[in-house]
């Protein structure tokens, strides 16, 4: 029944790329209609469904599938965004648009894939398959650099997914050594009797294959690049749910599977997680490049993710859920806004903008929310996540907590600037003297927008919709108290 | 001989009753479509025969030949490689200068060298099916008899292949002056009786293992790759990584199980060093390649790294039928991969043209030629190692085998190595992507398109449901290793 669902999305991808042949709109129809289709499938899927087929009987390798409440927040984000990520590249996408609404489509099924599996081999399937489609649509899609950014992007996420292959087969082969039992059933493998010393190494392989994705520092070199050349669809997938694949993986595998060995290691990551916090905002404020701007702010929030996992007691983890969804709204509405101005203005560049607010109030008003949102305002869902996470890190390590306090300052500094060089200040003359057209938001662009804005507040002031669902989970994957 | 081992030999019996057919036919009549309809017929009818003489079961037909199924899985292959190489060269070939018809009867005469080896448990055998398949293709190479690039390419491959096979040779030689036999087991028996510091014995293997490793193109004995796969006509270049290496292979990996070879710790040492070289070095230098056969040429080099991991670790595994299992799969996958990204270049060279070699060319393939581009992104990505290709469960065997087996040097060499060959198999991807000639239209034929769509297809379901082959692979383990 969950294979359907990722089934939908792939055959969906498929008959999206082939209507390009009746009009050049409908593969965009087609796209929507699948996410629509899919999103309806996903409420008649029960929390806690699990299933199970055989796939490579030889190895102990099956295609199992489960859905708890962790999966279905981040599946639905994925679906949401998806949506996002279609109506943002409505007038973007001019050439081929069947192929391109092939590659998202195939995306998102791959991260669906990703968010559900709990069979590593699978995992490990989908997290690869996943980047090759999210390749094109940087590299066929992208602006100037695309070249150069769609093989970084590629090579760093590549070359971290060997290391969590090597890691995964070691694992399966020394349960199998140990029990007798060649599985890479997720559940098998939670309680492999491992030495320590080999414990620690294949955590640390695991470790490090989802900080690549997140990214944290020092691996986050791959992220300004492809997020700034990438179209503004993907740039959207890619930080609102591409990198959630990260933390997922934190969460789910890294410190289950290999609860000591994690611990041992709970100091160093979470130093990484605060200096992710404090480095990637200050890079963040000296970027003079809207969307890169929005980019580094990412590596800066999704180190409040490594410093709640490596917390690892409920209200860290449960703040960095909350922080992995709030995030994801955030972004790809920051992205969107990013997306919408370089095709009105033909450049990111945020010496080139300035008093964009008279010219485009309802713009205006949006990024301004999305800022606001991103820097932590009390009342919005990044609020509540950043802070949770604080409060539980603070319990084990004072000093990072503290560390990392101080990032939310630094958020302030850069997210206003932002809004200040873009909105604010003195407007600017086009090139050629006049002022040319600038059509403020539509009732299309608007209206995601509102929706995102809408998801915002509720997790800022209800986010017990989200904790209550997660809960179960956090206990389940055996989270300290 | 019996009924039963005339039986057992029917595939190759088939094959070379049809190469006298063709061979008769081409004198009376020269028609470039007949014969090769007539060359496929004859691998259609010796495919078939490939069952009927399964059922004799696994059969020592003389002391040279050994039929069994790991023969027929080989077998198989090599005759479905060269049915497709004949369609896809119909094409290729139409409009060269000079005849085409004698191309189709070398590549027969190539194909039962192939199986002979395949089947080969005798030195007499190695060498008599090594030399039908070389000296075959040193003439296909240069096929297009016009050019000098081929021309210069078989030279190149005549001299090289020759001293190549001399080495061998002369390892033969030393390792009979000290066996007093050349057969596998009698080798194999030798080496058990413990007279395992005799000299002559040690570097008749040295020279023979060189040889094969010259034929196999490992590192540091590759220098004659590169330009005769840059140089030959880009059918016969597909036709040489695929047939010939895994016919070496199959001859090897049968040699080391019956003979002990890797018994030897001098043996292991160097097949383990060419290995890392190759993984190592093979990848590097085609970082550097313009030219996507040379390209190819050095990734094959690579591949053929990797591959040794499937057969070193028969020294290292308990489990022999893994190892062995693992050697099928990898070069199984190698075969479909490499076979289709060749395949897409030859389908839109020809020989009067000259092939389209160089990476700039295949700028803009996905707007011009969709289904072309995306076999052979298919094929790079598979070569790459991602997943749901056939690619990425032969190296999982690797991994796996290699794991169990504790060649961890091994393996970390091949995690390097996999990790550099993703930027050039990119590299070619990407230039694909490219919105350049968009408007420049590519002439190919509707029977190519539909064999490279089904090699791409065969690549990817190989990929996502590699369950049967991995159970074959497995049976005809179990039954070489029995």
């Amino acid at each position: 029944m969950l294979l359907g669902l990722i089934l939908l999305l792939l055959v969906g991808g498929l008959l999206a790329a082939l209507t390009e042949r009746l009009h050049l709109n409908a593969p965009r129809w087609a796209s929507l209609a699948v996410l629509a289709a899919a999103g309806l499938y996903l409420l008649a899927v029960p929390v806690g469904a699990q299933e199970t087929l055989a796939w490579i009987p030889r190895f102990g390798i099956n295609v199992t599938l489960a859905m708890d409440g962790l999966s279905l927040a981040l599946v639905a984000l994925t679906l949401f965004l998806g949506v996002v990520a279609v109506v943002s590249s409505w007038t973007e996408i001019e050439r081929n648009p069947g192929f391109f609404q092939f590659n998202l489509l195939w995306t998102l099924a791959g991260v669906v894939g990703v968010f559900t599996a709990l069979d590593l081999f699978l995992f490990f399937v989908f997290w690869e398959v996943m980047l090759v489609p999210m390749y094109f649509l940087i590299a066929i899609w992208g602006h100037e650099e695309r070249a150069y950014a769609a093989m970084k992007f590629f090579l760093f996420t590549q070359i971290s997914g060997l290391l969590l292959l090597f890691a995964i087969l070691t694992l399966v082969y020394s349960h199998y050594a140990a029990s007798g039992d060649l599985t890479f059933a997720y559940a098998d493998l939670l309680g492999a009797d491992l030495h320590p010393t080999i414990s620690f190494w294949l955590m640390l392989g695991f470790f490090v294959a989802f900080v690549v994705k997140l990214p944290g520092v020092p691996f986050h070199t791959w992220l300004p690049d492809a997020h700034t050349q990438a179209p503004t669809a993907g740039s959207v997938i890619l930080a609102g749910i591409l990198l959630k694949t990260g933390a997922y993986g934190l969460l789910r595998f890294v410190v289950p599977l290999f609860p000591e060995a994690a611990l041992d290691f709970r100091w160093p990551a979470m130093l990484l997680g605060a200096v992710s916090v404090i480095y990637g905002g200050y890079l963040a404020y000296s970027q003079s490049d809207f969307k890169r701007l929005v980019a580094y702010s990412s590596i800066s929030h999704m180190g409040f993710v490594l410093l709640g996992a490596f917390a690892w007691n409920v209200v860290a983890v449960q703040g960095a859920i909350v922080q992995m969804v709030a995030h994801g709204f955030s972004t790809a509405a920051l992205f969107m806004m990013a997306g919408a101005l370089q095709q009105r203005l033909h450049t990111r560049e945020m010496g080139r903008m300035g008093g964009l607010w008279q010219r485009a109030p309802r713009m205006g008003a949006v990024a301004l929310f999305f800022v606001v949102a991103s820097l932590g305002m009390p009342g919005l869902g990044n609020f509540v996540g950043e802070f949770m996470v604080l409060l539980g890190a603070f319990q084990v390590d004072a000093p990072l907590a503290i560390a990392a306090a101080v990032g939310i300052v630094v958020a302030a500094v850069y997210a206003l600037s932002l809004m200040q060089r873009s909105f604010q200040g003195a407007l600017q003359e086009a090139e050629n003297g006049g002022t040319p057209t600038f059509a403020d938001f539509g009732a299309r662009e608007l209206s995601v927008m509102i929706l995102m804005m809408a998801a915002l507040v509720w997790l800022g002031v209800h986010p017990n919709t989200l904790l209550d669902l997660c809960a179960p989970v956090v206990a389940g994957l055996g989270v300290a108290p | 001989m019996t009924g039963l081992d005339y039986q057992a030999l029917a595939p190759h019996l088939t094959l070379t009753a049809g190469v006298l057919l063709v061979l008769l036919v081409v004198s009376f009549r020269r028609s470039h479509r007949l014969t090769a309809t007539l060359a496929g017929l004859v691998l259609a009818a010796a495919f078939a025969a490939l069952p009927f003489g399964l059922l004799s079961g696994a059969r020592e037909v003389t002391p040279l030949l050994m039929l069994d199924s790991y023969a027929a899985f080989f077998n198989g292959l090599f005759i479905i490689i060269a049915a497709v190489t004949v369609l896809l060269s119909h094409r290729y070939l139409q409009g060269s200068a000079g005849s085409q018809d004698e191309f189709h009867l070398l590549l027969l005469i190539a194909t039962l060298g192939a199986m002979t080896l395949a089947s080969a448990q005798h030195f007499a055998a190695v060498l008599l099916g090594l030399e039908v398949l070389s000296i075959s293709l040193y003439v296909m190479v240069a096929y297009p008899e016009e050019d000098s690039p081929p021309l210069e390419a078989a030279l190149k491959y005549l001299v090289l292949s020759g001293v190549g096979s001399t080495t061998m040779l002369f390892g033969m030689a030393l390792i009979y002056h000290a066996v007093g036999g050349m057969g596998f087991a009698e080798i194999g028996a030798f080496a058990a009786t413990g007279e395992r510091s005799d000299l002559w014995l040690a570097m008749g293997l040295l020279l023979f293992v060189s040889g094969v490793a010259f034929k196999l193109s490992l590192i540091p004995f590759h220098m004659w790759t590169p330009d005769v796969y840059q140089g030959a006509p880009a059918t016969v270049t597909g036709y040489l990584a695929t047939v010939s290496k895994a016919a070496v292979f199959a001859m090897l990996l049968r040699f080391a199980l019956e003979a002990n070879l890797l018994d030897r710790g001098m043996a292991f040492t160097f097949l383990a060093v060419m290995a890392v070289l190759s993984m190592v070095v093979g990848n590097l230098l085609a970082l550097l390649q313009e030219s996507i056969k040379r390209l190819l040429a050095y990734s094959s080099i690579a591949h053929m790294g990797y591959l040794m991991i499937g057969l070193l670790v028969l020294a290292t595994l308990g489990d022999r039928t893994m190892a062995a299992e693992t050697a099928l799969v990898f070069l199984a996958g190698y075969l479909a991969m490499t076979l289709a990204a060749f395949a897409v270049v030859s389908e839109i060279s020809s020989a009067a043209a000259g092939d389209r070699d160089l990476i700039e060319e295949y700028a803009g393939l996905f707007w011009r030629r969709p289904a072309l581009a995306s076999v052979l992104a298919t094929a790079l990505l598979s070569l790459a190692g991602i997943p749901l290709t056939a690619g990425f469960i032969a190296k999982f065997y690797l991994f796996m085998a290699g794991i169990e087996g504790a060649l961890w040097g091994l393996i970390w060499a091949m995690i390097l190595g996999s990790a550099l060959s993703i930027y050039y198999y990119l590299k070619i991807v990407f230039a694909m992507t490219l919105r350049e000639k968009e408007g420049e239209t590519l002439s190919v034929s509707a029977l190519g398109v539909a064999v490279l769509v089904a090699l791409g297809a065969i690549v990817l379901a190989l990929g996502v449901h590699p369950a049967p082959l991995i159970e074959l692979a497995g049976e005809v383990a179990r039954q070489l290793v029995r």
